[in-house]
């Protein structure tokens, strides 16, 4: 692709210290995102799936500058955004946006519907008048009553809530949009609701999404692209066709035959690689490739050497010691 | 035999009619009103209610209408008892009981809004700022708060009230200096949690800087545990200030507070009883009150019983 | 065949009485659970399958009211036993399992001993038989290097390792029956896996019949040969596994189906129920999915649907079975 990506994070790693910060004693380092680098381009919904822990959320965040990253650099539309500070970051603000996870902790229980989608709208120079007129537009365009606006938000269900989250994001009009985990928290039936939501938003207003999920079938469902993590590394990163049909890291294979198919026979018919053993302490991550203590095909170079994120073709980049060498 | 329901049981129910049964039913509440409507339920904390604002009320007007003032002595009628003339009586100096407990609760009911106000703003700040901008800042703060629980505060009260004398102004001013702390921990501890609540990011995406998240997001979301601490704060620093003036060392003569007033109802104990009796009935029965508000807020703010 | 019949539930109603109302959780479902047999019982929120279950073990706060016409487990009438007659009971013959082991795990023992002392209060077993016991089950769900995890406070396990132990104190006392509920919910996808299939293993080791709770049809799909599904407190409709994901007749299972991504690579718009999770708080008389069902009929507001069987297995409750009522064909089909 010729076009500059909307998104471009180049080596982003993220660390946090984590114990007591007088004593300085029993301080220790956790790397939720090692030396990430991904493109992400104007209308294309990225989707990121990884266990927790895997980093996929601080990622998330970071791309949106809520984090500030330890080193590497994050461009937006090609702007050096990488260590703005919330000032200079000011107005680019209303341009990202964000989608929680959690419905009920993501709006503030004390403010009203209207106050919580406007909250955006605050440093902008709109009128009351047209803000509310603002307001009841988002509310419309998210499928909620008007009515509701002077509501609070425990009287709305969960699929309600992440609609007014949404329409909250969608206020100050954004290009880029991170989806937290936006649908894990709520109902089956109400998932589907949300989702074709945000695709028909944007197919409407033609936004870019970074979409972080644990549930590979959605976000196979609703992405262009997908990248893979585990541990704080991108492991794989593929067109999503490609990635699912010709998933080449052990993890990516492990995962995906670890989703259950809602089909008893295809169930039945599968083969599940079965992964022994859990996630390591991201404190104390393995030498070498970070998976190789739970992977089924590891060799002794996996101890010694971290192995390089390759493109093998097509845009598929895959880091693993036993493909593309 | 069931009766075979007819056709027009099996027509579709048309869309618009649908539409019209989604609607929210229930009335809209905000998180104070559902508050009140909870807190109304309580019957002692609504009778706590009751007590002292018309406590309140008579503090202020009651003396308007009174014949007597606080500091005339009667020569004539020197520790009368309760009568229709002298309600509660008339003190060793011969003046009205009655008004003397009136401008008693004043004193006292000002001493505990105003300390638990001031607590309230003190504690709410030094908490907040500690809580939120976390990390060494914190610590420090609250290592001060700390060494400010550990000293015993009547000492340095005393010590305090030696110096600066024995009036309204130091009262208040040695209220204020050690109570804020407990105020301070907990809005400390609501903030620290609270900050972690997706909707702060939300707010940082929106656009908010450090002071707006903290005065529109995170203070008012920890207002509920405050005002409980602080609806506390009030009887106690009415009985400090009741302690104190016991003591000897609070309000002078001839002001009366309802502690110097007990203070001088000592002297009289065995011949005149009720001069004891009023203003320790004044200081229970408040006491009793605000605690009672304090327990229903309680109940009434806790997120755990909401719904 | 000759199943024996393990479990039998008839019309059991479990009613909250709170300050706003009454919250009707279970409006009269009656199932049953074959030996070596496991069924699967799936919903969404406010559906009522947890606290079914929880009403037939009788874990549920005093202001719950239960009823049912008839309970019987392993041929025990248990439909007027008291509360510790079912405790007693259950405790030894029906495991459990939660959605959150460290709300069932005491956080200041370690696992060993508390496994121990649960096995020497309710078996009333030696110290020496207890610590045998332990490791054996340790064992038996491949908890490995038991001897070190033993000692270990639940904390300091992984939420995969603490959902082994709880399988592990689950079938101590070599129940017939163990409820799962939701036990891989809170999990990662591949932890969840290695859950699906220690459970599985377990019924082919031990002979037991499992109760699994969840929202998860894929869960579902490879675990049970018998699907119940609940909505609104009602069971709407219930059959084999493959009568139930290749021929639903109940549009509320249509909807469940639908509104996960059904093939594989199909980025067509996914078709969700409209509308919001149903009120359980004084709910209308009709059918309880009426709200968001996309064929709802006038009748289906005045009474509930009664059953229909469509085979041995497979039942029903929906109007649209009925002779009057049009034709609606589930255009899912098999995947």
């Amino acid at each position: 692709m010729t076009a500059q990506p909307l998104i471009r994070a180049d080596r982003v790693s993220m660390q946090f210290t984590v114990g007591s910060s007088i004593t300085r004693a029993r301080r220790r380092v956790l790397t939720a995102v090692d030396q990430v680098s991904l493109d992400i381009h104007r209308g294309e919904t990225f989707g990121l799936v990884g266990e927790s822990g895997c980093g996929k959320t601080t990622l998330g965040r970071l791309l949106v500058r809520l984090y500030r990253p330890t080193s590497g650099t994050i461009l937006y539309d090609g702007q050096d955004i990488t260590s703005l500070t919330p000032q200079q970051m000011m107005p680019l603000r209303r341009k990202m946006q964000m989608i929680f996870q959690d419905p009920y902790a993501s709006l503030d229980p004390r403010m009203t519907v209207s106050t919580i989608i406007a909250e955006p709208l605050r440093r902008t120079d709109m009128d009351r008048a047209r803000v509310d007129a603002r307001v009841r537009e988002l509310l419309t365009l998210v499928g909620l009553d008007e009515n509701h606006a002077r509501r609070y938000p425990h009287e709305f269900s969960g699929g309600q809530r992440q609609r007014i989250g949404i329409a909250r994001a969608l206020a100050a009009g954004p290009e880029f949009i991170v989806c937290d985990e936006p649908i894990s928290a709520l109902d089956v039936s109400i998932q589907a609701q949300v989702v074709n939501m945000l695709e028909e938003l944007q197919q409407r207003l033609g936004f870019t999404y970074l979409f972080v999920s644990h549930d590979l079938s959605m976000v196979r469902h609703i992405s262009h692209r997908v990248g893979v993590m585990y541990l704080g590394h991108m492991v794989e990163m593929a067109p999503v066709d490609e990635l699912f049909t010709h998933m080449a890291h052990p993890y990516t294979q492990a995962l995906m035959s670890a989703v259950p198919i809602a089909d008893p026979d295809a169930s039945a018919a599968s083969q599940r690689i079965i992964l022994q053993g859990d996630v390591p302490n991201p404190m104390a991550p393995p030498s070498g490739c970070p998976f190789r203590t739970r992977c089924p095909v590891v060799m002794p170079v996996c101890a010694d050497q971290k192995p390089a994120l390759l493109d093998i073709g097509g845009g598929h980049w895959v880091a693993c010691h036993r493909v593309g060498t | 035999m069931q009766a075979q329901p007819d056709a027009a049981a099996y027509e579709f129910i048309p869309e618009a009619e649908r539409k019209a049964a989604e609607q929210l039913s229930r009335p809209s509440l905000s998180y104070w009103q559902d508050a009140w409507r909870r807190l109304k339920k309580d019957k002692l904390a609504m009778l706590g209610l009751a007590f002292v604002a018309l406590m309140g009320l008579m503090a202020i007007f009651g003396p308007l209408f009174s014949p007597y003032a606080y500091d005339y002595s009667d020569f004539s009628a020197i520790s009368q008892g309760p009568s229709a003339k002298h309600w509660f009586g008339t003190d060793a100096l011969g003046r009205d009981l009655f008004v003397r407990i009136l401008y008693g609760a004043r004193i006292s009911l000002a001493i505990g809004l105003v300390s638990a106000l001031v607590n309230m703003i003190i504690g709410v700040v030094y908490g907040g700022v500690a809580g939120f901008v976390g990390g060494r800042t914190d610590n420090i703060m609250m290592r001060i708060v700390d060494i400010l629980i550990a000293l015993p505060s009547l000492l340095y009260i005393v010590i305090l009230m030696m110096f600066m004398g024995s009036n309204i102004r130091s009262i208040l001013i040695a209220l204020c200096i050690s109570s804020w702390v407990g105020t301070a921990r907990i809005t400390r501890s609501q903030v620290v949690s609270l900050k972690q609540q997706e909707y702060v990011l939300s707010a940082r995406l929106a656009g908010a800087s450090n002071w707006e998240i903290l005065i529109r997001h995170l203070l008012p979301n920890s207002m509920g545990p405050v005002i409980v601490s602080v609806t506390f704060l009030i009887p106690s620093a009415i009985f400090s200030e009741a302690f104190l003036s016991f003591l000897g060392i609070g309000i002078q003569k001839p002001m009366a507070s309802w502690g110097s007033l007990a203070n001088d109802a000592i002297e009289t104990l065995r011949s005149a009883p009720y001069q004891m009796f009023f203003p320790v009935a004044a200081i229970s029965l408040t006491m009793f009150s605000l605690n009672f508000i304090g327990d229903g807020l309680r109940d009434a703010l806790d997120p755990r019983l909401r719904k | 065949m000759s199943t024996k019949r393990l479990l039998e539930i008839d019309n059991l109603t479990t009613t909250f009485h709170i300050h706003v109302g009454q919250v009707q959780a279970v409006r009269g479902i009656s199932l049953h659970v074959d030996q070596g047999e496991a069924v699967g019982i799936v919903g969404e929120s406010g559906s009522g399958k947890s606290v079914s279950m929880l009403s037939l073990m009788r874990l549920l706060p005093d202001y719950a009211r239960i009823s049912a016409d008839r309970i019987l487990f392993e041929g025990q009438d248990l439909t007027h036993a008291s509360v510790d007659q079912v405790r007693r009971l259950s405790g030894d013959r029906i495991g459990m399992v939660f959605q959150d082991p460290m709300t069932s795990l005491n956080p200041l023992m370690t696992i060993g001993r508390q496994m121990q002392e649960t096995l020497r209060v309710h078996r009333k077993m030696s110290r020496a038989d207890a610590a045998r016991r332990v490791r054996e089950l340790l064992g038996l769900v491949d908890i490995p290097d038991p001897d070190s995890r033993q000692k270990q406070y639940p904390h300091e396990l992984s939420g995969g390792m603490r959902q082994r132990v709880m399988i592990g104190m689950a079938i101590a006392s070599n129940p017939s029956l163990v409820i799962a509920d939701e036990p891989t919910t809170a999990l990662d996808v591949t932890i969840q896996a290695q859950i699906l299939a220690l459970l599985k293993g377990l019924m082919d080791k031990i002979g037991t019949s499992i109760i699994l709770i969840t929202h998860d049809l894929g869960v579902i799909a490879g675990m049970c040969s018998r699907v119940v599904v609940m909505y609104g407190g009602c069971i709407v409709e219930e059959g084999l596994s493959r009568e139930i994901f290749y021929t639903p007749r109940h549009p509320y299972t249509w909807g469940l189906l639908r509104s996960v991504p059904r093939k594989e690579g199909d980025h067509a718009p996914l078709i969700p129920i409209q509308g919001t999770p149903p009120d359980l708080i004084n709910p209308p008389p009709g059918c309880p999915f009426e709200p968001r069902c996309p064929h709802a009929m006038r009748i289906c507001r005045t009474a509930m649907p009664g059953v229909t069987r469509l085979s041995d297995t497979h039942r029903l409750r929906c109007y649209l079975m009925d002779e009057g009522a049009p034709r609606v064909a589930w255009e899912g089909g098999r995947a």
